[in-house]
């Protein structure tokens, strides 16, 4: 197979509000500048463009087009979009450079949650006929999920807040992050547990923030990305899978697509191990939760979590996997780490996950 | 490894209504995935990856609805793509699908592209005011009137042309059993003398609003050979941003430069002399000689004359929608697919009472947004190389 690896990364700022429209052109043409420029590439030397990006995010029909202003796309380019978070436009844009016809690839995700109620605009992914019409928003589905694996035992609300703790200590050092503890690192579990329940039993900490962002990543294939990276994270593994969306009809306590996609890029990569894991978990709980799923798979308590602190510190919608994978990515072409696993997910409690493992090679 | 054979080895489509209020719009996708299974006699079970296409979500009011519909297109435990690429959008999927296969990644995967328009309104999904955009609030025909009125002026193009398009997509369409508007009787009179939407664009030039589903199981070469296939030999997708100063609307460079590419990749130099049957997205009559155009069948401002000479008929040189095509049946999403489906039909030799004899090559067309999404795919009956693309019929 087709050796393809990532060679740029940027990500915008995450914030709470982002003056410009929701076509995210303000907050991609920046990223594209950087990403370019990091690589030493052109717009004209992309043989392939892809995002994500939901058109319910951004209130209007058609954001994604919009969005494509963003590139100045004339000479006309070779492009396509995936309604789904941006890392799922980077499995298209791999399937598309692993058929040859092209041998680099820009993706990029943004998504403007301010514009609109995010918990009640998430509520709308339901099936329509009878489910969404009782207005389920996606805090108060996760709180049941939250539930179940308290009552369960496979997590606690303690256990909960130790991963937003973790979470805001590493955004410490994360300049894009939106929320992070105070500057020497260390953020009081007890405090965090004396806070009201936002949605029984989740409060604030347990629940990512609601973001305004963006990221962009570049893939190359073979000599072309050891030519535009000094040390480029290759992919040996990028797999995805769905769950059934009826929630009462699986345990929400686990998740089998991610459990699925993360033993299949595990496999594709053929490894017993990754030093680190940048986990798209919008809620502590779901990070406890693919934690597990991991450990399931021998990656165990070795793995370095969130380290850039997740999506709790900052989840731009339609932007975090793919961001989450381009974090991994990063501590792979910095040479902090030698093989990373990069996750995002997508859709109510868990249901939809790909997984990406990808690797430094001395060379 | 490099590219791998693809081939579509099942289509199917649902009857498509304006109203399809016996279905839901799971029940909608698996009449056409039934459909398709059958047609490529597999199961689900042999199904690796799903890939499913709609235009936007405000067309129904849910939003990313795959996710909600994962267990009724059989994708539980398995990847599951959604693309959105404005009115392209089927074209975009099924060359997606196609990539899976290409790639090595897949032997069999299931593109699905759907729209059910009666479960919201399009005029309101489409008329939300947006920063720095003056709102047209006048629907696609509308926006798209201004050129079609440039084309005539350009190529002075008689004014009937747009009139005979639509007597033959309407009287195609009544050989389709599944066309939502199936007008067998329909003159050259009764289209001219029907109600003037958007000057020069009358009503019966003008496509339905359709609720409709499509799909296709598109294989590897190890599962294709040996039986009935329709062989990808060439896919092709540009995008152009909507507005700048001095685009060309009438004939934009994204459809030149995306047919030029799935020529290019069929080994076609010559689209008039190669091609057999042409599945083109025409959703208001005039768009079949500007595509014919923008496409390389004909020279600028020559194509009205490949429709008034009757050669898009069927039995003509090109024969263009003998399905009826978009002014016949309009699920928007699933309307590229569907021109996809129909080209792989026609080369399969399984599109029925409007089967072109001898169809050996074959274009499927979609485009969107403001004429600035394309999406295009060339299919043969033979294996990619096998044999030339010069025409199989007289």
């Amino acid at each position: 197979m087709t050796d393809i690896a990532v060679v740029g990364f940027a990500q915008a700022p995450n914030v709470r509000r982002a003056s410009g429209t929701t076509n995210g052109v303000e907050m991609l043409v920046p990223l594209f500048r950087r990403v370019l420029a990091d690589t030493g590439l052109s717009k004209h030397d992309i043989g392939f463009w892809c995002s994500g990006s939901s058109d319910y995010l951004a209130g209007r029909a058609f954001s994604f087009v919009a969005a494509v202003d963003a590139i100045g796309a004339f000479p006309p380019v070779n492009e396509s979009h995936v309604e789904m978070d941006a890392a799922w436009a980077m499995y298209e844009a791999w399937a598309k450079i692993l058929t040859g016809e092209v041998e680099t690839a820009l993706v990029y995700g943004f998504g403007k949650s301010s514009a609109g109620q995010l918990r009640r605009v998430l509520a709308l992914q339901l099936d329509p006929y009878v489910v969404a019409p009782l207005w389920p928003d996606s805090v108060s589905i996760a709180a049941i999920q939250a539930r179940l694996g308290i009552e369960a035992g496979r997590w606690s609300e303690r256990a909960m807040a130790e991963v937003a703790a973790h979470s805001r200590a590493a955004a410490t050092a994360n300049g894009l992050a939106q929320l992070a503890g105070p500057a020497d690192g260390r953020v009081d579990v007890d405090d965090l547990l004396a806070a009201p329940y936002l949605a029984d039993p989740l409060r604030a900490h347990d629940c990512a923030p609601i973001t305004d962002g963006a990221a962009a990543v570049v893939l190359a294939s073979g000599s072309r990305a050891r030519e535009l990276c000094e040390r480029p994270a290759w992919i040996t593994g990028l797999e995805h899978r769905v769950d059934s969306a009826n929630l009462g009809a699986r345990d929400l306590a686990a998740s089998p697509s991610a459990a699925a996609a993360a033993a299949a890029a595990v496999g594709a990569a053929r490894i017993d191990g990754v030093e680190a894991a940048e986990l798209h978990a919008p809620f502590t709980h779901q990070e406890i939760l693919l934690r597990g799923e991991l450990a399931a798979l021998g990656l165990g308590d070795e793995v370095r979590v969130n380290e850039s602190g997740g999506v709790l510190a900052g989840n731009p919608m339609f932007a975090a996997g793919l961001a989450c994978v381009g974090n991994a990515a990063r501590q792979v072409m910095d040479g902090r780490a030698g093989r990373v696993l990069g996750h995002a997910t997508s859709g109510p409690a868990l249901q939809q996950n790909l997984v990406c493992v990808l690797e430094g090679r001395d060379q | 490894m490099g590219k791998q054979l693809a081939a579509v080895i099942g289509s199917g489509q649902t009857h498509h209504r304006s109203k399809r209020l016996d279905v839901s719009m799971a029940g909608l996708c698996r009449e056409a995935i039934d459909r398709a299974l059958a047609d490529a006699a597999v199961d689900l079970a042999d199904i690796e990856a799903v890939v499913v296409g709609k235009a936007p979500d405000l067309f129904e009011g849910v939003m990313m609805p795959e996710l909600f519909l994962a267990d009724a297109l059989g994708a539980v435990g398995k990847p599951l793509l959604r693309v959105h690429t404005a009115g392209s959008v089927g074209g975009s999927t099924a060359n997606v699908a196609a990539s899976l296969v290409h790639s090595g990644l897949h032997r069999r995967v299931l593109a699905v592209a759907f729209e059910k328009q009666s479960e919201s309104n399009a005029m309101w999904a489409l008329s939300i005011p947006t920063p720095f955009v003056m709102p047209v609030h006048a629907g696609a025909g509308g926006y798209f009137a201004p050129h079609v009125r440039s084309y005539i002026r350009r190529s002075g193009a008689p004014e009937h042309i747009g009139a005979m398009v639509a007597v033959k997509d309407r009287r195609n369409g009544a050989r389709n059993p599944y066309a939502h508007l199936r007008q067998g009787d329909i003159t050259l009179e009764s289209v001219r003398s029907s109600t003037m939407l958007w000057d020069p664009i009358r009503y019966d030039e003008t496509c339905p609003s359709s609720d409709g589903a499509c799909a296709m199981v598109i294989a590897d070469e190890g599962t294709a050979s040996g039986r009935p296939a329709a062989w990808i030999h060439g896919t092709a997708m540009r995008t152009e941003p909507t507005t700048f100063a001095g685009r060309d609307q009438v004939n934009p460079q994204a459809g030149r430069d995306a047919a030029a590419a799935a020529w290019k990749e069929a080994g076609i130099a010559d689209p008039l002399s190669s091609v057999d049957v042409a599945e083109i997205y025409v959703p208001f009559s005039w768009f079949e000689p500007m595509w014919l155009e923008n496409l390389g069948f004909a020279e600028e401002g020559q194509g009205w004359k490949l429709t008034e000479t009757g050669a898009t008929e069927i039995g003509g040189r090109l024969p263009v929608n003998p399905s009826g095509g978009v002014l016949c049946s309009n699920p928007i999403g699933a309307s590229g697919m569907l021109r996809f489906a129909e080209a792989a039909m026609q080369v399969m030799g399984r599109a029925g009472e409007h089967q072109v004899d001898r169809a050996r090559t074959a274009l499927g067309h979609a485009y969107g947004g403001g004429s600035q999404y394309f999406a295009l795919w060339v299919v043969g009956a033979g294996k990619p190389g096998a044999e030339p693309h010069t025409g199989g019929r007289p």
